[in-house]
């Protein structure tokens, strides 16, 4: 728990609120970005390089990027009328913190299944590939398809509106 | 060949970091290499900037700047004044907050890329595992401080050049990842060190630069497509054109802000053609082996100059392509023969050495292009002209 | 092939750096102001008073006839009479412009003023660095800015100036004859002998005109 993870937990937990608590809702986006940021930084301070590095690659270049997209083609660069927060947030709220009990029940009962370790294990690119292309083979294959099968969604999509112009 | 030459700024940053004291001294070396780094880079660029206003306009038949010093040399000089000097105007709409973050973002991003590059014999700042990673992850966020620049902007125009510059930067992102995965695959590492370790060795003399393979040659033509529509240069350029959305997404921008944004263009076309030179030109190795005597930090910024023409060259030749035609081109045409090359390059790998590996890959390279060419060129795009008349 | 016509453009962008340096007909730029591009005889910019031989105020054509005045367009042209006169071209007392004001502001380059001019005085120039940075009088220019000689209009105009003297040679030449022919008429039969004489003037002065001008040109 060294200054440095204090500073990207802070980074990354503002990055969270400004997403929610902001009225501008490309403000938003780019405080939702400033959390990937936060979270790949710790990542990096975990040595994942190829985690963290992917997690800026993908989220902040392309999720990000479609976030960003998507607000502004549609009408939702406006403040909405209704005032930003629901009228149901306690139960948002409740549901909220029923995740995260479970989620930190999750991690914090598997400390006792992984021995502790005192360094963090060095796992460099080439056992991540080889683990992609042995054990991990199936799950790469199918998100392979979904990818292909988004790919192709959106070509007929995009073809279909050609189609009427003719 | 290691000479004092070749290793004199690694042995002036270690004696300087041995004048300090010992706990200080990690920091200091990193620093000292950050500054050594900020203060290269700019210059280079300044120097392109020459370059580029020169060559471009012998390439027109015409003269460049020659009035600020003798051939003009000092321009760079008189255009960095002028930017610092101009007025910094705001629109009274925009976001300021998101209108200031977005060339202070770009610049940061851009001179981040430099970190992994390797610009000498043990001279890389950082060595990283997966340094070709970090530079791509570099390259997409540059692509959100473009958006921040033409959203803030509170300007339609420059949304629009905003939006047109984030799709073609996404679609040209692609190929030249590609590109790169094909120089992974033979090397076995993401480290850009060891890929230029790689092709440090010289058969008869010629080097084993990964440009002289073919499916080098067609990765390395491939990445240069993708490097200038990454920069936004020439022929892509039509986001920032001047012709077309007066200045596109930094329309709003004046003033050393302005300045950023230049900056962080002209450096983001120097850190590509570092990435280019250290993927598929052997980074700092001598062309030859007789000229290993001359330090490797000189070949490198020699090849990165060599880029920086030919990106002139490619300006003052071009016309600009248009969106639409920019895009089919990388999903239609970059982005298949990409596919076809990583899959030429595993049959490099597995049919051994020889010289049926060459001819093989070549012959499929060199057919899949005539044949998809030929197909792109004989297909009619233009129909029957049709007119219509106001009644 | 597909990439060969960008090739193409490349080795001509190519010859055309390296032709830059070595040849003059590649290099067409003309670095002003140190060089300047000669202007073509027929260019206008402003007009000019055209005046004969060394002294600008004694050699003014002008007479202050106010006829470019009245025909500027854009009114342009401001002039004072002067009170006194002095010989024109031809010997006959005229009165001189005091003032000769010409606005370059307004001046739309018409040449009108020179069409209508019966006295070949108002010419125009080919100056064109007339930049000043004083806003308010910088651009009108008076009869001493106006004022240019004979010899500097044979320089910029020379056909036209050519012509110009030509035209006053033979008026002058006319003028010289119809002197010496009403000198040499009786004085008490110049009214009613006028007519005839004058006519019968006007025919032989006409033939002895050529000659004459052969030995005055």
């Amino acid at each position: 728990m060294t200054i440095v993870f204090w500073i990207l937990a802070a980074l990354t937990v503002s990055g969270g609120l400004a997403t929610v608590l902001l009225k501008n809702t490309v403000h938003c986006a780019l405080a939702v970005t400033g959390a990937f940021a936060g979270l790949a930084l710790m990542f990096l301070q975990l040595d994942a390089q190829f985690a963290g590095f992917a997690q800026i690659l993908v989220y902040i270049g392309a999720v990000a990027i479609l976030v960003v997209f998507a607000i502004l083609l549609t009408r939702g660069s406006e403040t909405p009328k209704g005032g930003i927060f629901s009228h149901t947030w306690l139960a948002g709220l409740c549901l909220a913190a029923a995740v995260f009990a479970v989620l930190g029940w999750a991690v914090l009962s598997s400390q006792h299944a992984l021995p502790l370790e005192a360094g963090s294990p060095v796992v460099s690119v080439m056992d991540i590939g080889n683990a992609l292309m042995s054990r991990y083979v199936l799950p790469l294959e199918i998100v392979a398809l979904l990818l292909t099968a988004a790919m192709i969604g959106a070509v007929i999509v995009a073809m279909h509106e050609k189609g009427d112009l003719k | 060949m290691v000479t004092t030459l070749d290793q004199i700024f690694v042995a002036l940053k270690l004696w300087i970091v041995g004048l300090l004291p010992a706990a200080l001294q990690p920091t200091a070396g990193v620093l000292l290499s950050v500054v050594a780094i900020i203060a290269t880079f700019p210059a280079l660029f300044a120097i392109a900037v020459l370059l580029e206003r020169k060559g471009l306009g012998r390439m027109q038949n015409r003269i460049g700047p020659n009035r600020v010093g003798p051939l003009g040399i000092l321009q760079p000089v008189a255009d960095g004044l002028k930017s610092l000097t101009k007025e910094d105007i705001v629109p009274f709409s925009a976001d300021a907050a998101v209108h200031f973050m977005a060339p202070v973002v770009l610049v940061v991003v851009v001179f981040m890329g430099f970190a992994v590059l390797p610009m000498g014999r043990n001279m890389t700042l950082v060595h990283m595992d997966s340094a070709l990673l970090f530079y791509f992850a570099m390259g997409a966020c540059t692509e959100l401080s473009i958006f921040m620049a033409g959203w803030a902007s509170r300007n339609k125009y420059s949304l629009l050049g905003a939006m047109r510059a984030v799709a073609q930067m996404i679609s040209y992102e692609v190929p030249m990842l590609m590109s790169s995965v094909t120089v992974v695959m033979i090397t076995g590492s993401l480290s850009l060190d060891k890929i230029v370790e790689a092709q440090n060795h010289y058969t008869w003399g010629l080097p084993h630069w990964y440009i002289f393979t073919p499916w080098g040659l067609a990765a390395f033509l491939m990445f240069a497509i993708a490097a200038t529509a990454e920069t936004n240069r020439s022929p892509f350029d039509l986001p920032e054109g001047e012709s077309e959305l007066v200045a596109g997404y930094f329309t709003e921008y004046s003033g050393f802000k302005f300045a950023e944004f230049f900056l962080g263009e002209y450096v983001g076309m120097l850190s590509i053609s570092g990435l280019g030179t250290t993927l598929f030109l052997g980074g700092w190795s001598a062309p030859l082996e007789i000229l290993g005597f001359m330090p490797s930090w000189f070949w490198f910024f020699s090849k990165i100059m060599m880029g920086i023409c030919v990106f002139i060259w490619l300006r003052g030749t071009l016309p600009r392509l248009r969106q639409d035609q920019l895009m089919n081109f990388a999903w239609k045409f970059v982005l298949p023969m990409t596919l076809l090359n990583v899959f030429v390059v595993g049959l490099w790998r597995f049919l051994g050495e020889g010289w049926m590996r060459w001819v093989g890959c070549s012959a499929i390279l060199l057919l899949a292009y005539v044949t998809v060419g030929r197909a792109e060129m004989n297909r009619k795009h233009y129909g029957p002209r049709s007119y219509r008349y106001a009644e | 092939m597909l990439g060969e016509g960008i090739l193409k453009g490349l080795g001509e962008t190519a010859k055309n750096f390296a032709g830059s340096f070595v040849s003059k007909e590649r290099m067409t730029t003309v670095e002003y102001p140190e060089e300047r591009l000669p202007l073509p005889e027929a260019s206008r910019n402003f007009p000019f008073l055209v005046y004969d031989g060394g002294d600008w105020e004694a050699g003014l054509r002008c007479v202050a006839c106010q006829i470019c005045e009245k025909e500027c367009p854009p009114k342009c042209i401001y002039i004072d009479k002067s009170k006194d006169k002095k010989p024109d071209h031809v010997g006959k007392l005229q009165i001189y412009p005091a003032k000769f004001d010409i606005d370059i502001s307004v001046c739309m380059s018409c040449q009108i003023c020179v069409e209508v001019c019966p006295f070949e005085a108002i010419k125009m120039d080919s100056e064109y660095e007339l930049a000043t940075e004083d806003r308010f009088g910088g651009l009108l220019l008076d009869r001493h800015q106006l004022a240019k000689s004979n010899e500097y209009y044979h320089k910029i105009h020379p056909t036209e100036a050519a012509e110009v003297d030509a035209r006053l040679a033979e008026e002058k030449v006319k003028a010289d004859a119809k002197a010496k022919a009403a000198a040499a008429a009786p004085k008490p039969a110049a009214i009613p002998a006028a007519a005839a004489p004058r006519s019968a003037e006007s025919i032989p002065a006409a033939p002895a005109a050529p000659p004459k001008e052969g030995e005055a040109s």
